[in-house]
């Protein structure tokens, strides 16, 4: 009757530890089936042992306290599950499920033990519950948090793939911009482009803007910024592709682009050519058939 | 938002000075700064750290490293017991000057920081807050 | 105290700055700069400063005033190699370092010296045999 929930709790997992893993597995093996086949069941076997291993040894430690230091293995080991779940592409509630799954053969091992003590089986269960749910959620927080991070690693690899600097010839560099600009995606061409003037020794990079619907206040700083950036290396930058209405735009929003600019990137290459100290010539081509 | 990891670095002479760029740049590698962001964030300690030198008469600086849910950051609080700074205002635009200076300490340090604070006391010193994060 | 070396090439006077910069040191290296462009009669004044990390407002203030002191004793200063982080954070500072010339490596930084040497035998430099005298 004055039986302590964790006490039973404890018990009930250290003793019976094999039949909530057989109940833990058998319900992950169908659920598993439902995910189509992304993990091999006997690593969820592994994983499942594993974890109630450690939830044992942590209810032995350190009784319910779930953010406590004596499960701090149990939360490595879901995290690390949750983590790699993230990245294979599992879904939130495949997720939370594996966790909250453990509830029903704990369960139901504690209906089992506590037979006609009905208070202490509630106290168990109240005690079950409130644990598993903790670990749920920490195993949320941690699933999110990693797709987050792909999210976040994959917007850094839109950014550089949607920026490529070309090489036009040797100490000239162009960089088309194409779409949206937004300060994120501004700041890695910024950074792009002046890493390729270093490692190409440039002396002139054409920033060619024909792709880019428009352009406000804060991409028209950016792009003066970048540009008094190259000065301070030792290279110039020419601005191409100003559409009139970004041209328009620009003087209504009171934004001086205080660079050169040409009409479009033939123009500001053939600036670029001369300034170089080239200079492109038609090749006289010797009039056939007066023979 | 916790900390992770703080310590405190005295600024007394044009050595300590030295100190702290280099303790800040350690700091930003360590929470994964990109090469632009540290040298954005060395650069305002810099700042920052000569600013505390020459006009607040030394002072320290406090460095933590932040964890706001999956995101990090480094924290820079300057602190002097010199003479204040009676107009804030004034003293954030550039070019404005006490001394010597370009007068960029202060608003650039704002500008390469993605969080700025400044509180000042006249006669009683004065505390200067910036985090950069990742 | 320690001090930066300034080595003389041509007309040029070249200096590599590999250290984190002390304010003292900075301050040192502009009076020595200033008195050896006055001794040599030095038309150039190339300073390399890729192994700097920063460049903050104190090192930007040396080198505006080591080119506009440079400029009055008629030699013209070239900052060379400076990494696109440290161009990066120096605009964002608001430091443009107007008066400055700048170039990509040394070589480029010499052949701009070497450019307006030549441009000034070419006629123009008739107030230099002054210079040397």
């Amino acid at each position: 009757m004055t039986m302590d929930g964790t006490e039973v709790l404890t018990r009930t997992v250290t003793e019976d530890e094999a039949t909530i893993l057989d109940g833990w597995t058998g319900a992950l093996r169908e659920s598993a089936s439902l995910q189509g086949g992304r993990i091999r069941e006997a690593e969820l076997q592994t994983q499942a042992k594993a974890v109630l291993g450690q939830f044992r040894d942590a209810l032995v430690a350190g009784g319910l306290d779930a953010d406590g230091e004596s499960y701090a293995p149990l939360r490595e080991t879901l995290a690390d599950i949750s983590r790699s779940r993230a990245i294979q592409g599992f879904t939130p509630t495949d997720t939370a499920n594996f966790v909250f799954s453990l509830k029903e053969p704990v369960f139901e091992a504690l209906r089992l033990k506590s037979g006609a003590d009905a208070s202490a089986q509630a106290a168990g269960m109240w005690a079950g519950g409130k644990v598993i749910d903790r670990l749920g959620l920490q195993t949320m927080e941690v699933f999110l948090a990693s797709r987050e991070e792909v999210i976040g690693r994959q917007g850094q690899e839109i950014a550089e793939l949607s920026t490529p600097v070309v090489r036009l010839w040797d100490g000239i560099l162009a960089l088309p911009l194409i779409g949206t600009l937004d300060s994120a995606r501004t700041g890695v061409v910024m950074e792009n482009l002046l890493q390729a003037i270093v490692d190409e020794e440039a002396e002139i990079a054409i920033i060619d803007i024909t792709g880019v619907p428009t352009v406000d206040t804060l991409v028209a700083q950016h792009l003066l910024k970048t540009v008094a950036a190259a000065r301070l290396m030792g290279a110039d930058c020419i601005v191409s592709g100003i559409r009139p209405q970004i041209a328009q735009t620009m003087v209504h929003l009171g934004v001086e682009l205080n660079v050169v600019s040409k009409a479009t990137l033939a123009d500001a290459f053939a600036v670029a050519l001369r300034r170089t100290g080239r200079k492109v010539v038609r090749q006289q081509v010797p009039t056939e058939g007066r023979g | 938002m916790t900390i992770t990891k703080a310590e405190t670095l005295p600024i007394r002479s044009g050595d300590d000075v030295v100190r702290v760029r280099q303790r800040v740049r350690a700091l930003a590698i360590e929470i994964g700064l990109g090469l632009v962001d540290q040298t954005k964030i060395v650069t305002a300690a810099s700042e920052l750290a000569r600013n505390t030198l020459d006009y607040g008469g030394g002072g320290d600086v406090r460095t933590e490293i932040v964890q706001a849910g999956t995101r990090k950051g480094l924290r820079l609080i300057f602190e002097d017991q010199g003479p204040g700074i009676a107009d804030i205002e004034q003293a954030m635009t550039d070019h404005y000057t006490s001394g010597g200076g370009l007068g960029l300490g202060l608003g650039g340090a704002k500008r390469l920081s993605n969080e700025f604070h400044i509180e000042s006391t006249p006669g009683a010193g004065t505390r200067v807050t910036i985090a950069r994060w990742k | 105290m320690d001090r930066i070396p300034i080595l003389k090439l041509g007309g040029a006077l070249i200096v590599t700055i590999q250290v984190d910069m002390h304010d003292r040191l900075a301050l040192a290296l502009e009076e020595d700069l200033t008195a050896m462009i006055a001794r040599t009669g030095a038309r150039g004044v190339l300073i390399e400063i890729s192994a700097l990390e920063i460049v903050d407002s104190f090192i930007g203030r040396m080198l505006v005033s080591i080119a506009a002191v440079s400029r009055v004793l008629d030699a013209e200063t070239v900052v060379a190699g400076m990494r696109p982080a440290v161009a990066i954070t120096l605009v964002e500072l608001g430091l443009e370092l107007t008066g400055i010339k700048t170039a990509l490596n040394v070589e480029r930084g010499m052949s701009l010296i070497q450019a307006r040497l030549a441009e000034e035998e070419d006629g123009h430099g008739s107030d230099r045999d002054h210079h040397e005298g």
